[in-house]
């Protein structure tokens, strides 16, 4: 267990006495990808909240590469090698395509080198790569802003990717896509994962079993059980909590 | 493509060209009045150009940059006026004597040398910028509360200068006209003119210089933190940084800007941190267009110069028109004028142009073949030239028709790029 790339130990949030995450224990592995589901209120986001830094846990630890993450600013974290994609797809608008990556793949990212350096040939080759991988090169100059919904999610995926993450953290991945991009995010998550380690949380319950990771199943800030997507749906305890009411939505 | 930029380039040749004449022409041109507002109002343009960076691409909006104004002013001021004090009693300022001070304060010192007085009207508001936006930044106050803060910091340093009748002659600020630079009175119409050159020549440098900073990555970054701030941060960038830095700067630009204003207007004084004034500065940038650094000059000096001429004709009545222009631009042109001309505004225009005169050639055409057909029915109507009439309005309408198709079609540049066919991966 000492070569996990992240460890969570029992980490508390308390919300003015509400429990949004409580004793909560999980650890990555290297290459691994996780998918984390659970009902609404089960502390998903805040979970990813606590890793980046934006949350502060009010007990508990989270150690990445061996390292304590507590009490550091949120581009602290990013720069030591945790790259986040939030829920609703959150790219510079105003900003290029191109421009868009060339932000994620810039380095180091300070004030003087942004100023005086430009791209170098390598980082120059990788914004194209990465258009490449998410078939946005017609889009290169297009601002962020007027691609759709779907191209959004990639370009963020991809700006993800760019900044070179050991560890990755995809937040409703899917939310608003068609069928047919769903499939192909999934194929693009799996490919990462290897060479990143990569935590997807998600509702898509056929997304999530086309990633064929373990799951995780969180409920109340707590992790209810950990396994196969087959063995979970099978547990009494996930079904209750989980997959009956969203049947019951779903009816 | 390539002729295209070819015609660019010589337009903007002879842009530069006219300028430059402009600049070197204008004491020729204008009365001495009024090449000194011009060279005033240039000075605000820097100022204004400061606004830009940090409200424009950045998206703080301060309402205190009058300090910053002031400080750049007050420290030429201090110069002048220790420069000329050698044939006064006790060798020090003549104000100095109405208070009863007798001994030069500690921190006029260093002012009576031209080199740091050079380095400190940027440096010292620079500084000062900088390190009141760092405390704030790194608070994470954001938004109206950082304006109301920058406000609040602009009332405590007008209150603070009012008060220093004995270090810095309170109320009533420090003259510069009777004094002496380069043996000439700098009140005189010779340096006037020479100041108007050094501003007119500032402005550009600096223009260049933040065209050359909101230009590349570093701008892009810059325009990040206004869209999504937190987004910006998990991506490994700190945001703190970049904006004490932007706020510095734009401190330092409006340091420079009032010195020169204080040796074209005359005096630094308290006024220049009156709360209107850091309020009419934000508006230049709002009208002329935030985010276009032309937009923040062109804003500064039209205004003003519309303010003097109204102010002369109508006096009362400007306050009326500052505000009907700033709800005009709220309501109406958001990006302000250069803003909506880059943006899609004139090609709104020109579209809804082409669709009068599309309509307009359709009436002719009826008209013309209700004509003709007139005509057939009534024979003797021929001799009245009325089957040519209808002819011509025909031929008329469909010019018109066309006209108003291809200006339509014109203001699409992107249409083709939508049709190309779209690679899934």
């Amino acid at each position: 267990m000492s070569s996990a790339l992240l460890e969570l130990r029992q980490i508390t949030v308390s919300f003015d006495g509400f429990l949004a995450l409580r004793d909560l224990n999980l650890s990555l592995q290297p290459g691994e990808l996780r998918a984390v589901i659970g009902p609404n209120g089960a502390g998903k986001t805040t979970f990813l909240d606590v890793i980046t830094g934006k949350t502060a846990p009010t007990d508990g630890d989270v150690v990445f590469k061996g390292r304590s993450l507590l009490g550091r600013p949120e581009h602290r974290i990013a720069r030591l090698g945790i790259g986040r994609k939030f829920q609703s797809p959150r790219v510079f608008e105003k900003l290029s395509v191109q421009e868009n990556l060339a932000l994620a793949v810039s380095r180091p990212k300070q004030p003087w080198s942004l100023l005086f350096q430009r791209l170098t040939a390598g980082q120059r080759d990788q914004v194209h790569h990465l258009m490449s991988i998410v078939n946005l090169q017609n889009r290169a100059d297009w601002a962020a802003g007027s691609l759709s919904h779907g191209q959004k999610q990639w370009l963020e995926i991809a700006m993800l990717v760019g900044q070179d993450p050991d560890l990755l953290l995809v937040d409703e991945p899917v939310a608003g896509l068609t069928d047919e991009e769903t499939d192909l995010t999934a194929d693009l998550l799996k490919s990462l994962a290897g060479d990143h380690t990569v935590l997807v949380i998600e509702h898509d319950m056929e997304f999530i079993r086309r990633l064929e990771s373990p799951v995780t199943v969180l409920h109340q800030g707590h992790v209810l059980c950990e396994g196969t997507m087959d063995q979970v749906q099978v547990d009494p305890r996930v079904i209750e909590v989980y997959l009956g009411t969203t049947e019951e939505e779903n009816g | 493509m390539f002729q295209s930029l070819q015609q660019r380039r010589w337009l903007l040749v002879c842009l530069w060209v006219l300028i430059v004449a402009a600049i070197v022409a204008a004491p020729a041109i204008l009365p001495v009045f009024r090449l000194n507002l011009l060279g005033r109002f240039l000075s605000l343009a820097i100022v204004a150009l400061g606004i830009d960076l940090i409200w424009g691409f950045t998206g703080l909006l301060s309402l205190g940059q009058g300090i910053f104004f002031a400080l750049g002013g007050y420290a030429a001021a201090m110069y002048l006026q220790l420069s000329n004090a050698g044939d006064l009693p006790n060798g020090i300022p003549e104000f100095f004597g109405l208070y009863g001070v007798k001994e030069l304060p500690f921190f006029w010192h260093p002012f009576a040398s031209p080199w740091f007085t050079l380095v400190a009207i940027w440096l010292i508001p620079g500084v000062l910028a900088g390190v009141l936006g760092g405390l704030v930044f790194r608070n994470r106050i954001k938004g109206v509360y950082f304006s109301i803060l920058t406000q609040a910091a602009l009332l405590v340093f007008y209150n603070f200068f009012n008060g220093q009748q004995k270090l810095i002659n309170g109320t009533n600020g420090l003259q510069t006209p009777a004094t002496k630079l380069f043996d000439q009175y700098v009140g005189s119409d010779l340096m006037q003119r020479w100041f108007f050159w050094v501003t007119a020549v500032v402005v550009i440098l600096i223009w260049a210089l933040l065209r050359w900073v909101v230009r590349g990555r570093f701008g892009d970054v810059l325009i990040a933190i206004r869209d999504d701030e937190p987004r910006l941060r998990f991506a490994g960038y700190n945001p703190t940084l970049f904006k004490t830095l932007v706020f510095g700067l734009a401190g330092a630009l409006a340091g420079i800007g009032g010195a020169l204003y204080t040796v074209q207007s005359g005096s630094a004084s308290p006024q220049f941190m009156e709360v209107p004034m850091s309020i009419d500065m934000v508006i230049w940038v709002a009208v002329g267009g935030r985010g276009t650094l032309v937009g923040a000059i062109l804003g500064a000096v039209v205004i003003n110069f519309a303010k003097s001429l109204v102010s002369e004709a109508l006096p009362e009545s400007w306050l009326f028109i500052q505000g009907g222009l700033f709800i005009l631009v709220v309501t109406a042109l958001p990006e302000g004028v250069i803003g909506w001309f880059r943006g899609e505004g004139p090609g709104n225009w020109l579209n809804r142009l082409g669709y009068c005169l599309n309509t307009l050639g359709n009436w002719l055409i009826r008209w013309g073949n209700a004509l003709i057909r007139q005509s057939t029915a009534f024979p003797w109507l021929n001799y009245l030239g009325i089957n040519t009439l209808g002819n011509w309005l025909i031929g008329c309408g469909h010019a018109l028709n066309s006209v108003g198709i291809v200006r339509r079609i014109g203001t699409y540049p992107r249409l083709e790029l939508e049709g190309q066919v779209e690679v899934q991966p």
